[in-house]
């Protein structure tokens, strides 16, 4: 018998596990927060479509027992979009990772994110492109290392929940592996939030990003999470300077702008009406 | 198999290690609050004088879901 706790055996496909992701990294954790997430939730398994691009996050969709879509590199959120039009009731959840989401498929989430389309996207953001190899992503720091900035990287890095909120997402928030309860909260209520929302999930990845920029063991990773990531409440009290090296862990931003199927469903019902009157006329 | 506790409708609860599923990375032994666990050859496993208090930290913050807390007679 696999022994394994409840929750994985409930939402996980565990012949396929333990996955594939290296030891101490952080998507295993947030993959669990995703799980707990819906479970706390009670979505049947049915109204469930997890989807996924590529890269190391995206192995996700293949462990998560609901329905689920491993797509191309990218567009996830085109196929997230194409499902949830066509069948507006299921809860469809795309798992991306940084260069997936911002870099490759960059123009799909800021156009889903003007359209406020009600899905959850959530970025296991690791700071760099692990599948691959360690090449520097748009959400490694500048002066930090990739194997594609051998000399450091001069690039400056995507605040994707800010990049997302501005775009137009009506719920955005930060997640970190070290945090579960919160990051499972901002998950669940972006999950429940009836309009485009994205959770920004730092995932600490010592294989390639730790290991290329000296943050040590996956656990130092974690300890940096811990000592860092702060409740909006404390933020907010903090001093500019004491905020340099802090982050917000939890909601970041939230409106009612109406969800993009909605709006999609009182266009349908305007149309209808319009061509039946032509009928009576 | 349900013992006594279970049939009085008090769950007990244990904790549970697989090493099977463990990779060794020591996140759980660094952040539990009562230190119980440590790391031999590459594995975790409970020290000897068990100070486990079933908070399940380890269990949330496990990549590889190899250490949980789970009701007995499971
Ligand atoms: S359940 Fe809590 S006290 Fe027990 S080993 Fe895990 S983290 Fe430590
Ligand atoms: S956190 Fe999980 S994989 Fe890592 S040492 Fe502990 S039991 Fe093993």
């Amino acid at each position: 018998m696999i022994k394994t706790s409840d929750l994985v055996f409930r939402t996980m496909r565990i012949d396929h596990l333990p996955h594939i992701w290296c030891p101490g990294c952080g998507n295993g954790i947030l993959m669990r927060d995703v799980a707990a997430a819906i479970d706390n939730l009670k979505l049947r398994q049915e109204k469930v479509v997890i989807v996924s691009g590529i890269g190391c996050s995206s192995r996700a969709a293949g462990y998560l027992d609901f329905n689920t879509i491993h797509t191309t590199h990218g567009r996830a959120i085109p196929f997230a979009t194409g499902i949830k039009l066509a069948s507006p009731e299921l809860e469809v959840i795309v798992i991306t990772g940084d260069g997936d989401c911002t870099a490759i498929g960059g123009n799909h989430l800021i156009h889903a994110a003007r359209r406020n389309i009600e899905i959850t996207v959530i970025v296991f953001n690791n700071n760099i492109y692990g599948m691959t190899g360690g090449q520097y992503s748009p959400t490694t720091p500048a002066g930090e290392w990739g194997t594609t900035a051998p000399y450091g990287n001069i690039d400056r890095q995507f605040d994707i929940p800010q990049l997302a909120a501005d775009a137009g997402a009506s719920y955005t928030a930060r997640g970190t592996a070290y945090h579960t309860q919160q990051t499972i909260k901002a998950i669940q209520d972006g999950i429940a939030h009836p309009g485009f929302s994205l959770i920004d999930c730092y995932s600490p990845c010592p294989t390639y990003y730790g290991r290329k920029n000296k943050k040590g063991s996956a656990v130092d990773m974690m300890k940096y999470q811990r000592d860092h990531g702060v409740p909006a409440e404390q933020y907010a009290k903090l001093s500019d300077e004491e905020k340099t090296d802090k982050f917000i862990v939890g909601k970041l931003s939230q409106n009612e702008y109406p969800g993009y199927t909605q709006l999609y469903q009182q266009l349908i019902e305007r149309s209808q009406e319009r061509s039946q009157k032509k009928v009576y006329l | 198999m349900l013992c006594g506790n279970y049939e009085k409708g008090l769950m007990e609860k244990i904790l549970v290690l697989n090493p099977d599923w463990c990779k060794g990375c020591g996140i759980c032994a660094a952040f539990c609050p009562k230190d119980a666990l440590e790391m031999i050859q590459g594995k975790v496993s409970l020290k000897e004088n068990n100070q486990c208090i079933l908070c399940g930290l380890c269990e949330q913050r496990c990549p590889d879901y190899a250490i949980f807390v789970s009701d007995s007679g499971k």
